[in-house]
């Protein structure tokens, strides 16, 4: 127990924060933070097991989490029958056009010899099949963007449950990482950093601007949910029933019922969106559970172990017979995978897919001061940064508004320089992350809660 | 005449552009490429930086301009270069001091600088939106055209008018004069040399007796200047806009591994393979077939290779099929 | 007393433990020594000792009679003395001729004179001084590497395997630059794993084993000692 004492102190403050903000300011606001606190430690924990159990870089988190979006609006929405109509045999045409492509190049490199031919005959297949993909995409992608382009104007997804696709994201981001895995994983760390985060720019500007796939940039909305709605819920007497017994001293202290009914609208109002968020924490704390207790196993097993040696001495390990491009590569995908499903689960719980809003450095950079802080190699580390830093990204504006407002309270209302840092005050929570960035490095290098080595 | 019309369009519309735009990359790759080369990380916080000097080119320009002080037909930013260029290098030392050489005396591997520039990077986007704010902000005076299209047009009698704006003959101007005091400097003086030699072999360096306090010192000085440069004409040609700046890190970086990253001639040039490419490759050629093709065969569709949208990207997959093929660069860089 | 001596060194690198242990080289203007030992045995570690590379736990390295155990290399390097490490000992991006400038940037002087002087040392030099020393042979890039030290006028030139990985030819030849160098009044120390070749050109040799002064003698000594000869030189 004594192991984990400063892993329980850490995850209480962390708890009786967002406790307090709960208290504060409200439990909606408090329940939001607690959710995107455990999104984030999910993103963290994967780029925490590339980073820290494997020493590889990847800024390309945005890409993952993005994809993993992608397949909320791929499973969950309906299909749009017009829209395949008019283009999905082109569009499934070119789908296998490209499989097609990938499998004769495959094909050819491995059945003919290195040569000059070689090199003309797959630029040859590639070129070729471009055209014709342009050629029979290009007339379908315009007749589906056509159809109803403010509701549709895309293809739609599969009308599958919306949990499916937090498996369906992991797949994806698993795919993005094998083929990225395959390119860069060579490089040294510090382009293996650029080269993903460039890879990822380009797979958020496909998903940006193919509207036929999700729409791009004109966003889905309404997706489906896998927790009640608000309002079926204001309206079912069971939870109006439940709310006025939890607040039944409060309601019996007024006498006038035209009051009491007006209360307990609000209240159960207040208490439909807490209990819809606490829907979701239940089922975010259910996924970061299993992952650490999978993660944790994976770490002290044999594997685990292999992996940080890898990691430590890479000829040594190399010397005693271990495959480290394979292991790297597994690993980068399993990483991978794991943000893939914290995309899945971000855009579940908005229930909007906004692919504009996928910029690194909401996505990679942020992501990544969250691994450093809380510790890398260490799950229950990164699990804790991810809290740490989002707790910090989200409260930093009202902080520095308070500080603000305390240390011009002198000013009249009207000061320029008042009323220009308060206007800047959002801006704070770079400054804040950024300085806890660098105390962290300077300070405190292994993060908040170090890697332990484990004595066997 | 047809043809002579459609060269002008192609240069009117992609050869001067991207002329001005590769110049602006290549300044901020070459940026990018010193701090690669001499302190040995990669810069997470190059945009940032660049767009830090460039606010100060913007906030004096409009005291400037609010006194009534102007540079006649050029631009006023110009005057400011000076200023923000100082403030610029005092910051990055003041920076440099207090996070970095902690790490570089210490021997920290390179990713971990790269980490710290992270956090610097932080820092400096909040310092700059405290300042000035995310909006984006014009600060061009001064003549904008050295040539318009109208006058162009009844100069030569064409059909196509050829558009030259001030701030793409001030970019171009610049960047070569700058480019090549710096090149001087490098290969023709003492302490260029002794800089190359310390990104060449450091520990040979300090055994010769160059002292790396100021080899890193004269860095961040030239880093400084470029990279204030770089802002400040990208600034002039389309606007200032934090956000933008940060973002044009990732097409700087792309520039300066195309080229071969920690050689400032690959830096140079990769800033043009990547605008080059950038221009060419999204730019819809109708007109100029239109003109070259006879009438029977005039092209109905825009004949664009790709969407605009993908202007970026476009950059990332040069950069991705280097790393494939010759991971050191086009011009030999850094061995990875 | 002699010109340049490190007395009773004792240390290690950083906090690990003692590789040399109350190890005494020193060396005299116009003479070569040669430390010489089996692997490990702390030759190079000795040497950079000297050069200020490591902490000296004890012992204290004089030059001229002067205490410099307290200076860092670049000092000392400004007291005169030169160091040429085994690897890596080349600007390999620079030119001939920039080598030779990197190699004289202490100097406040004009530096082309004396790059006419290690040109007539170096011939080959002068042919190829515009060429980047990466383009290099071998051999030729020890003679840069000799050359950028030089350049300095060092009163002290030390030599980690100068002819490590070169060709036996090469050698030769190297060891005959190393004479001459040697004629100019400098006082040279190399750590060889060429033993009996360093030895017959030597003036003096130390063996060192495990860190300590094992024998040392004139370098004709120690060829004919039969202990020395039956265990290091392997015959």
């Amino acid at each position: 127990m004594k192991k984990y004492s400063n892993v329980i102190a850490a995850y209480s403050i962390m708890l009786m924060l967002i406790i307090l903000v709960g208290i504060f300011q409200s439990w909606s606001i408090a329940l939001s933070i607690f959710n995107y606190c455990m999104i984030s430690a999910v993103m963290t924990m994967g780029a925490n097991i590339q980073w820290g159990y494997a020493g590889l870089i990847n800024f390309g988190i945005m890409g993952y989490t993005a994809l993993g979006g992608l397949a909320v609006v791929l499973v969950s929405v309906a299909p749009v029958p017009e829209s395949w109509r008019v283009g999905g045999l082109n569009m499934m045409t070119c789908l296998a056009l490209i499989i097609g492509m990938i499998f004769s190049i495959k094909y050819i490199l491995k059945k003919i010899q290195k040569s000059k031919k070689r090199n003309y005959l797959i630029a040859a297949i590639i070129f070729i099949g471009l055209i014709l993909i342009k050629l029979i995409s290009g007339p379908a992608i315009e007749r589906i963007e056509a159809v109803e382009p403010a509701k549709f104007g895309f293809l739609g997804g599969l009308g599958m449950p919306v949990l499916f696709s937090w498996i369906v994201g992991a797949f994806f981001a698993a795919g993005l990482a094998y083929i990225v895995g395959k390119v860069a994983l060579g490089l040294r760390a510090d382009y293996l950093a650029i080269a993903t985060l460039l890879i990822a720019e380009i797979v958020v500007s496909i998903i940006k601007h193919e509207d036929w796939l999700a729409r791009g940039v004109k966003n889905v909305i309404g997706l489906k949910r896998p927790a009640p709605y608000e309002i079926d819920l204001q309206t079912s007497s069971w939870f109006i029933n439940l709310v006025e017994r939890l607040h039944s001293t409060k309601l019996a202290a007024i006498n006038s019922l035209s009051e009491k009914q007006e209360l307990l609208n609000q209240l159960v109002i207040n208490a439909s969106s807490v209990y819809v968020k606490l829907c979701f924490a239940g089922m975010f704390l259910v996924v970061v559970i299993t992952l650490l207790i999978v993660t944790q196993k994976a770490l002290y097993s044999p594997w685990g172990r292999m992996m940080r040696a890898i990691r430590d001495n890479e000829e040594a390990a190399s010397a005693m017979g271990k495959n480290i491009v394979k292991q790297h590569l597994f690993i980068f995908i399993l990483g991978s995978a794991i943000v893939g499903i914290a995309g899945a689960m971000m855009v579940t719980n908005d229930g909007l897919f906004t692919p504009g809003s996928y910029r690194p450095m909401r996505y990679t950079f942020v992501i990544w001061v969250m691994v450093i802080v809380g510790g890398t190699g260490n799950n229950f580390g990164a699990i804790l940064g991810g809290f740490v830093v989002w707790f910090l990204w989200v409260q930093a504006a009202p902080m520095a508004l308070f500080f603000i407002n305390l240390s011009t309270a002198h000013l009249p209302e009207t000061n320029a320089l008042r009323v220009h840092l308060i206007e800047t005050a959002p801006y704070f929570r770079f400054l804040l992350v950024g300085i806890g960035l660098l105390l962290i490095m300077r300070f405190r290098p292994q993060g908040i809660l170090p890697e332990k080595i484990i004595k066997q | 005449m047809e043809f002579i019309n459609a060269i002008i369009v192609l240069l009117n519309y992609t050869v001067i552009p991207a002329l001005t735009y590769g110049s602006q990359l290549a300044l901020g790759a070459i940026f990018v490429t010193l701090i690669y080369g001499i302190l040995r990380f990669a810069n997470f916080a190059t945009g940032d930086m660049m767009s830090f000097g460039t606010m100060f080119a913007v906030l004096l320009t409009y005291y400037l301009q609010s006194k009534g002080i102007s540079f006649g037909f050029l631009p006023t930013a110009l005057l400011t270069i000076p200023f923000a260029i100082a403030i610029m290098i005092f910051y990055m030392l003041i920076i440099d001091k207090t996070v970095f050489s902690y790490y570089r005396i210490k021997k920290s591997p390179p990713v971990q600088l790269a980490m710290v520039s992270l956090g610097v990077m932080f820092v400096t986007q909040a310092i700059i939106r405290i300042i000035i704010g995310p909006s984006d902000r014009r600060f061009l005076d001064g003549e904008k055209f050295i040539l318009k299209a109208s006058e162009f047009k009844e100069m030569t009698g064409l059909n196509e008018g050829l558009t030259i704006k001030s701030t793409q003959v001030l970019t171009i101007f610049i960047t070569v004069v700058v480019v090549s005091i710096m090149f001087w400097f490098l290969n023709k003086t003492k302490t260029g040399t002794s800089m190359r030699a310390y990104s060449d072999n450091e520990d040979l360096a300090l055994l010769s007796g160059i002292d790396p306090k100021r080899v890193v010192m004269i860095t961040w000085i030239i880093a400084g200047i470029i990279a204030t440069i770089g802002g400040i004409l990208y600034g002039l040609d389309k606007s200032y806009r934090p956000f933008v700046y940060f973002n044009n890190m990732l097409p700087i970086f792309a520039a300066a591994i195309v080229g071969g990253i920690g050689n400032p001639y690959g830096a140079f040039f990769g800033g043009y393979v990547i605008a080059f490419a950038e221009i060419f490759l999204t730019y819809a050629y109708k007109r100029f077939f239109v003109y070259i093709l006879p009438e029977s065969l005039e092209p109905n569709s825009l004949i664009q290779l790709l969407s605009t949208d993908y202007k970026f990207a476009i950059s990332f997959s040069i950069l991705v099929v280097v790393l494939l093929f010759r991971p050191s660069g086009i011009f030999e860089g850094k061995k990875i | 007393m002699a010109f340049f001596e490190g007395n009773m060194m004792t240390g290690g690198y950083g906090d690990g433990p003692d590789i040399i242990n109350s190890c005494t080289i020193n060396v005299d203007k116009g003479e070569i020594v040669a430390i010489l030992g089996p692997n490990g045995a702390g030759k190079s570690t000795a040497m950079k000792a000297m050069l200020g590379l490591l902490n000296l736990k004890s012992g204290n390295i004089l030059i001229g009679g002067e205490d410099i155990s307290k200076l860092s290399p670049q000092e000392r390097v400004k007291k005169g003395i030169s160091f040429v490490p085994q690897t890596k000992n080349v600007f390999a991006e620079l030119t001939v001729r920039e080598n030779l400038e990197v190699g004289a940037f202490l100097r406040t002087d004009g530096t082309t004179r004396v790059i006419e002087e290690i040109y007539d040392l170096f011939p080959i030099l002068r042919e190829k001084k515009d060429q980047a020393v990466g383009q290099l042979s071998g051999g030729q890039r020890q003679q840069v590497a000799l050359g950028r030290a030089l350049m300095i006028k060092p009163s002290v030139l030390m030599l980690d395997e100068p002819t490590a990985g070169v060709s036996p030819i090469v050698m030769d030849e190297l060891f005959e630059h190393i004479v001459q160098v040697k004629k100019t009044d400098v006082a040279i120390i190399m750590v060889e794993q060429n033993a009996k070749q360093a030895l017959s050109i030597s003036d003096r040799g130390y063996i060192l084993v495990t860190g300590e002064n094992k024998f040392e003698g004139s370098g004709k000594e120690l060829l004919n000692d039969p202990e020395v000869r039956r265990s290091f030189l392997g015959a």
